[in-house]
């Protein structure tokens, strides 16, 4: 197992060395000089001549390439162009409200997706199978913005329960956390609970025929223990890579969320970034979220092992 | 046995009553018409029948597994030790199962659930049914293992399903099933999918136990060998009905009904059929030193890889059948699959019409596949459901640049030639019986006009009836065209029926090949003799309903097996 998980490990570094080279020529080869942009449109040639100095764009490329790397590994990202502060510590301001967002968004749809699909491939072909996958489609169909949106004027306008928007740290206490986070993450989660919800009941399904299900009733079984013991399990891997992919996706896709609630994000922070073609802050973001993709993807594939004992190394 | 046959009918384990089963949905349908049977305590009750026949829903009915909402009991009682099992609530059924009634299945493959230990499923029945405490169920779970005879108990506690073999699994389902000691066991086909020499074995740990726990087995088999060996009495169903039942002996040799004596004749004797004269002497295959090796080392291991076949030399000349039979994982398969250059082989030498195949490329090698076709297992599954018959047929000469008009006349002809009518053509797979299927992969294959068929257990799948059917038409079409077959076989009886020469594997490498008068006849290998012994019901001359005469004198019991 260990042998496994290390290889898995190694295999997984050409990937983000891949993801390094394309990021370090996306902006080397951008139509135009980085450093014309960088300088503005009113800097001189003598200005110019040494912001390449600073940036060694006057190395080869293959040069080039290695300092950068270089300074990356050593955790130097570099400044962005508009606040002038370091990259990392952007990027360390705004992961918690991201992260926090996508794990709470994450707890809300695996406990309300699973069982729904658990009970609708059990309850296959009745009422209650069709009212879950009606609400599933409703999950899939209304825009994050409205979803959102309808929740706040319910909750934060009509009843009071939480507030509007805005964000406070776990580490300031549970409650004003969690009373901040119950609309983003319910919004954001209604789409992955419709894939979700979909996905478990369709492989349940599949789980549901086989004969080993029928062998666990013969042995006179509560049906509890032959849903969740005998089928979930088995169900688990094609679940559990939608689940995964669907979490890394979570982390790039904020975006909308994030705006409506005004959380100080890291979706917000790529659109500002992007706005003002602030480069070294776009880069270390798809570096960032490369990096969590491929991390989410190692962890997807350990588990596997852990839940099917016939996958092996 | 047979004599206690008194209509002592509160004493019976199991006793169904005029059972009616329908298909749920708007309009249903029956699938059995009021079948009645009994178990007495101690006694073992065959159920035979062809597929379709009921005899798995009836199983399922007593157990209370019919799936819901296609099937559904609508009249007659099922009492198990007196009490009613269709009336019975869910809850009442669960406590029966396991504790006074217990199943075991067709696939010990599939029917245990694959990522929980050997440990785990048997001690969920005894948590389910029992007050026992953790050190009284494992010592519990530790004897019911070694009772069914598997080494190792400890290593199989903590095993996979996965790392078993076939007749392991089958063992450690026959230890679930019992280990709470049920007056009923129920075995639906419990040894179709293993090998002879492993359901062998199964059978005598079957009886073994149910003569230690007097245990009754209603056993549900179309194997009329299988019957022979093991029945003390036997109701025979067709469409949903009982159609005759009785003490084995009387089945046996004086079956009252046409269906019984037709399910009987169908069986094919063990005994050889002589050589036919040859027809020609030009060698259409032939193999030389063939070999296969899967999963050499590779970058991060060191291993030394799986030989499925080595040293393969075989013959088959014109018009002959040549049959290639062993136990799985014998390296039959792999021998078809190297001789079609399904797979590569490792090394030897393919001769097709005297070309050499084995090393040909893919683009090289593709004239040569026209001369070598292939019939499958399962027709259900060997068809493209999506494609006409007819499409299905021209697809392949037309491949080779035959026009569409001039295949599918010769479509029409095939069809007529494996006994469809040529109206079958525009039609799709599914609205034909699995032996018409394999009549249609039959036309496919010839539509090539190959020189050498082979045939993957192509009658395997097939009900005996339809199976004799399918034979013939083989032999019939080897007559007239003067094809050669390759033959793969578990099956004994029919190798002996079909094959003028036989070779016998083991472990990937031949162990015996001659005619097969010879070969199955005179066994000289000991391998070759532990296969016809294992076959079931080898003591009984099926079509002329009477004992065979053995030279150890007497039919076998337990003594023998």
């Amino acid at each position: 197992m260990l042998a496994y998980i290390i290889r898995r490990i190694l295999a997984s570094i050409p990937v983000m060395i891949v993801v390094a080279l394309f990021v370090f020529l996306l902006l080397r080869l951008t139509p135009g000089d980085p450093a014309a942009i960088i300088a503005g449109d009113m800097a001189t040639p003598a200005q110019l001549e040494q912001i390449r100095q600073n940036l060694g764009l006057n190395e080869p490329l293959v040069t080039q390439f290695i300092t950068w790397s270089g300074q990356l590994l050593s955790g130097d990202f570099g400044r962005s162009l508009i606040s002038k502060t370091p990259v990392l510590t952007l990027i360390h301001q705004r992961l918690e409200p991201t992260l926090s967002l996508a794990i709470v968004t994450m707890l809300f749809t695996l406990l309300l997706s699973i069982p729904m699909g658990v009970v609708a491939a059990w309850r296959h072909g009745t009422l209650t199978d069709s009212a879950i996958m009606a609400i599933s489609v409703l999950g899939f169909s209304i825009p994050v913005f409205v979803t959102g949106y309808i929740l706040i004027q319910i909750f934060a306008i009509d009843m009071r329960v939480f507030p509007i928007q805005g964000f406070r740290s776990i580490f300031d206490g549970f409650w004003p956390f969690f009373e901040r986070i119950v609309l983003p993450a319910l919004t954001l989660a209604t789409i992955y609970i419709a894939l979700i919800a979909r996905m478990t009941r369709a492989a349940m399904l599949d789980v549901l025929g086989e004969d080993y299900i029928r062998t666990a009733r013969a042995k006179g079984l509560s049906e509890r223990i032959v849903l969740f013991r005998h089928a979930l399990r088995n169900a688990a891997v094609p679940i559990l890579t939608v689940v995964g992919t669907g979490f890394a996706l979570m982390i790039s896709g904020v975006v909308v969320t994030e705006s409506v609630f005004n959380l100080p994000g890291l979706g917000r922070l790529t659109v500002d970034a992007i706005l003002a073609r602030d480069y070294p802050v776009i880069q270390a973001l798809i570096l960032l979220t490369s990096g969590i993709y491929v991390v989410i993807n190692l962890l997807i594939d350990i588990s596997y092992a852990f839940m099917d004992p016939r996958i092996r190394y | 046995m047979t004599g206690q046959e008194t209509n002592d009918r509160k004493g019976d384990v199991l006793v169904v009553e005029n059972l009616v089963v329908e298909t749920g949905g708007r309009r249903p349908a029956p699938i059995l018409n009021g079948v009645s049977l009994r178990v007495a305590p101690g006694e073992t009750v065959c159920l035979v029948g062809e597929s379709g026949s009921g005899k798995s829903v009836t199983s399922l009915a007593t157990m209370g597994l019919l799936p819901k909402g296609a099937l559904a009991v609508s009249s007659g009682r099922i009492l198990v030790e007196g009490e009613d099992v269709v009336s019975a609530s869910p809850s009442r059924l669960r406590q029966l199962r396991a504790t006074r009634m217990s199943m075991i299945f067709q696939e010990p493959m599939t029917a245990l659930n694959p990522v929980l230990t050997i440990e785990r499923q048997l001690e969920e029945v005894l948590s389910a049914h029992s007050q026992m405490s953790g050190a009284e169920r494992r010592s519990r779970i530790r004897d019911i293992l070694s009772l069914v005879r598997l080494p190792d108990v400890e290593r199989m506690c903590r095993s996979y399903p996965h790392q078993l073999s076939g007749g392991q699994r089958q063992r450690v389902m026959i230890a679930m099933a019992l280990v709470l000691e049920p007056k009923l066991l129920i075995a639906d086909e419990p040894t179709t999918a293993l090998d002879v020499t492993t359901q062998k074995e199964i059978l005598k740990l079957v009886a073994d136990i149910q003569k230690r726990l007097g245990t009754s087995v209603l056993f549900i088999t179309h194997d009329m060998g299988v019957v022979a060996d093991i029945a003390d009495r036997v109701y025979v169903m067709r469409h949903g009905n009982i159609v005759e039942d009785g003490p084995i002996g009387d089945i046996l040799k004086d079956p009252k009904r046409d269906y019984t004596r037709n399910l009987l004749t169908a069986v094919p004797a063990l005994h050889p059929r002589e050589a036919r004269a040859r027809i020609s002497n030009e060698v259409v295959l032939s193999t030389t030193e063939l070999g296969m090796t899967y999963g050499a080392s590779s970058l991060f291991r060191k291993r030394a890889g799986t030989v499925a076949a080595k040293d393969v030399n075989l013959t088959l000349t014109r018009g002959r059948t040549l049959g290639v039979v062993g136990e799985s994982g014998s390296g039959k398969s792999t021998v078809a699959r190297c001789v079609m250059r399904l797979i590569d082989p490792t090394e030897g030498s393919i001769r097709l019409r005297n070309q050499e195949i084995a090393g040909l490329s893919r683009r090289a090698l593709r004239p040569a596949r026209k001369r070598i076709q292939m019939i499958f297992q399962d027709p259900n599954r060997s068809l493209n459901p999506r494609l006409t018959v007819g499409d299905s047929i021209t697809e392949g000469p037309i491949n080779y640049g035959a026009s569409p008009d001039a295949a599918r006349t010769r479509a029409k002809e095939l069809l007529e030639l494996v006994g469809l009518p040529a109206d079958a053509i525009d039609r799709h797979p599914h609205q034909f019986s699995g032996g018409q299927r394999q009549r249609i992969a039959i036309a496919r294959a010839l539509a090539m006009e190959p020189d050498v068929l082979v045939a993957d257990e192509a009658v395997s799948a097939l009900d005996v009836s339809v199976q004799a059917q399918v034979l013939d038409l083989l032999d019939d079409i080897q007559a007239r065209l003067g094809v050669a077959l390759l033959f793969i076989t578990h099956d004994l009886r029919v190798a002996a029926q079909i094959c003028d020469d036989v070779v016998v594997m083991q472990h990937g490498r031949i162990v015996e090949y001659g005619p097969t008068a010879e070969v199955l006849g005179h066994p000289r290998e000991a391998y070759t003799r532990e296969l016809i012994e294992a076959a079931p019901g080898r003591h009984w001359d099926f079509p002329n309903f009477r004992p065979l005469p053995t030279p150890s004198g007497g039919p076998v019991d337990g003594a023998t097996l």
